[in-house]
């Protein structure tokens, strides 16, 4: 027990990182809160199935298809609809939900409630400790830590790095530095969704497809969000291990635990915004009136 | 000698001319109360009035948390919290203690006003898009809670058989539509106030705010209460209408609702949300199903799109939009008037 535990802890916190920091991403560069964030992460989870169920590509093939059409529909979707409103904040937000909810009731009506699966990437288990792990499992972790990684390496040691974080800082004075602010955003609206639909491509194989299935995570980096603080790498790879963790326990130990894994995350959440209102390692944005 | 009631009916002409029928979004909403109040002498179809019954309960809901998220400014992504807690003790003291509607009406307010404190306190620490983020998080709480004890809350089926407000839907219809009119009433005139002024400059600028010598942590916690208060008069009703009360009056879908419904009528003018929620869910449940054939699957997609393109137009919302086509405020004192008017129809100042 405490080997899944730790397995699909880690599983779900990497998960849980991967979209957390690609939300926090566009939070910080272009303020958009985008609700319609894990939307997309569904949207390339079906996308693969589509590809290899239903067209016949190769699942490795259709992978990369569905990563690049979703950040096509995600670029679109910001230049055509989000762009134009994002100055309205509250119109931001229902905006986005309408997004999502358009994926979700198209999604619906393509396939259905039921639930639909993909096959794994790399079948079998490995023996780690005497513990056999799903190879998915051990793929995804993988590919979490190594995509933690470049991004940290983006964002820390390039050029692109410098100036999405600058014009996360003060998009003004990053204007007047001769950095393109309009470009910056659409490059971070890319990478944050093609991030989300690499996550998605991690767990389609793992979870059961549905069409609401963006709605837990959702609630879940949110909280990551706030538990981390905003626009921190650290902090939100922190608080994903904390929530994922909890959630795991909590399955596991508690009695009725799968109504009550998202209520004890979340009531861990409040309880270090009680203690620490900018979250753990909260970054706070230059304050704007 | 002139008898009172002439004195009377002279003074609402007056009013009447003078202050609503002045100015066409004021005749409009006087138009679509008269209509609902009318209705059911035309269409007495059980589904319209069920529906219409329904879109006031949420038009309640939407307004309070245009009071709480629209003026005040601490956007709210967990309204369904008042709702659902307001429902639940309706449905539990209903159920197990056997009060009356008109017992668990102010109860159920009283005890979504403490939710609204419960969670404006922790809530006054945070900021803008934090608060909201943290507010999600209380009502799932909740919902998790409820699940996870099935034998006092139903569980996930939630629980059926509460009393009805009243056995006839007509009666229960000129119930609800009354109230739902009456408590706009009341939250339009509260946020026409000197503290609704108050709301407006801690959305504004809190710290100007404050250095102008306004209390910002009463005022906010002011916000929550009476937000709390108005939602769970709105859970009650809802409790007492429905068929069953289950988890999914706290679920995720609840608050985003309510904040779709808010932003698409125009935040910050009470009216907005109402109008907002009426129309919408009306739309969805009457319209598309009962005259335009729409299939049940397409529904919450062309609703969705429908929303998404209004807003690309209208991105300041449905109402807002049509206020600022008919009307102008006068520059010298503050008054609405027709767009058409070249002087204010008070001060006679020039209308630029």
């Amino acid at each position: 027990m405490t080997e899944a535990i730790i397995v699909n802890g880690l599983v779900a916190s990497g998960v849980y990182a991967l979209l957390a920091i690609g939300f926090s991403l566009i939070f910080g560069v272009a303020r958009i809160v985008n609700l319609a964030h894990t939307a997309f992460y569904m949207l390339s989870a079906y996308f693969i199935f589509t590809f290899s169920k239903s067209v016949g590509v190769p699942l490795l093939l259709s992978i990369a298809l569905s990563i690049v059409v979703v950040t096509i529909i995600g670029i679109l979707s910001y230049r055509l609809v989000i762009a134009r409103i994002r100055q309205h904040e509250a119109t931001t937000l229902i905006v986005t939900i309408a997004l999502a909810i358009i994926m979700q009731e198209a999604l619906f009506i393509r396939y259905g409630g039921d639930p639909s699966s993909v096959p794994e990437l790399i079948s079998g288990t490995t023996e780690i400790l005497g513990v056999s792990v799903i190879n998915q499992k051990l793929l995804t972790m993988g590919v979490v830590v190594l995509l933690l990684l470049a991004s940290w390496a983006l964002l820390m040691k390039t050029r692109l790095g410098v100036a999405i974080r600058s014009t996360a800082q003060d998009r003004e004075v990053a204007n007047l530095m001769g950095i393109n602010v309009p470009r910056i955003e659409m490059i971070t609206m890319a990478i944050s969704v093609a991030v989300a639909a690499i996550a998605g491509a991690l767990i389609a194989p793992l979870f059961v497809l549905t069409p609401g299935m963006w709605t837990h995570p959702l609630v879940m980096i949110l909280a990551v969000v706030v538990l981390g603080g905003l626009g921190s790498l650290r902090g939100s790879l922190i608080g994903a291990l904390v929530l994922g963790f909890a959630e795991n326990l909590v399955v596991f130990l508690a009695p009725s635990g799968a109504f009550l894994k998202t209520s004890v995350a979340l009531t861990i959440m409040v309880i270090v915004i009680l203690i620490k209102p900018e979250g753990l390692f909260g970054i706070t944005f230059e304050e704007e009136r | 000698m002139i008898s009172l009631p002439v004195i009377y009916a002279t003074r609402i002409y007056q009013l009447l001319r003078g202050e609503v029928l002045i100015i066409p979004a004021r005749t409009l909403i006087l138009i679509v109360c008269l209509v609902l109040l009318i209705l059911p002498a035309v269409i007495s179809q059980p589904l319209t009035l069920r529906v219409l019954i329904m879109a006031s309960i949420f038009a309640i809901l939407a307004a309070s948390w245009d009071l709480l998220s629209g003026f005040t400014g601490q956007v709210s992504f967990g309204h369904a919290l008042f709702f659902g807690v307001s429902a639940y003790t309706a449905v539990l003291l209903n159920q197990n203690i056997g009060l009356a509607p008109w017992a668990t009406v102010p109860i159920g307010a009283i005890a979504a006003v403490v939710a609204g404190l419960a969670i404006g306190v922790p809530c006054l620490r945070l900021r803008g898009t934090y608060l909201s983020f943290a507010t999600l998080a209380f009502p799932l709480i909740l919902a998790g809670v409820v699940m996870a004890i099935p034998s006092v809350t139903g569980g996930e089926y939630g629980i059926s058989g509460m009393d009805r407000l009243s056995d006839s839907r007509m009666v229960t219809y000129y119930m609800v539509i009354p109230s739902m009119m009456i408590l706009g009433l009341i939250m339009w005139k509260i946020s026409d106030s000197k503290t609704g002024l108050i709301f407006h400059a801690i959305r504004e600028d809190e710290v100007t705010a404050r250095a102008s010598g306004i209390n910002t942590t009463r005022y906010k916690l002011l916000a929550f209460s009476l937000s709390g208060l108005f939602a769970g008069i709105a859970g009650v009703l809802f409790a007492h209408v429905m068929p069953t009360v289950g988890p999914s009056v706290l679920g995720l879908t609840r608050s985003f609702e309510v904040i779709i419904w808010a932003v698409f009528g125009g935040i910050a003018t009470i009216y907005g949300p109402m109008f907002g929620a009426l129309l919408l869910f009306s739309l969805s449940e009457l319209v598309f199903t009962q005259y335009l054939h729409v299939p049940k699957e397409a529904k919450l997609l062309i609703l969705a799109c429908l929303v998404m393109l209004i807003l690309l137009f209208m991105p300041r919302g449905l109402t807002t939009w049509m206020r600022d086509k008919t009307e102008k405020i006068c520059p010298r004192c503050k008054l609405q008037n027709v767009a058409t008017r070249k002087t204010c129809r008070v001060c006679t100042a020039d209308l630029d």
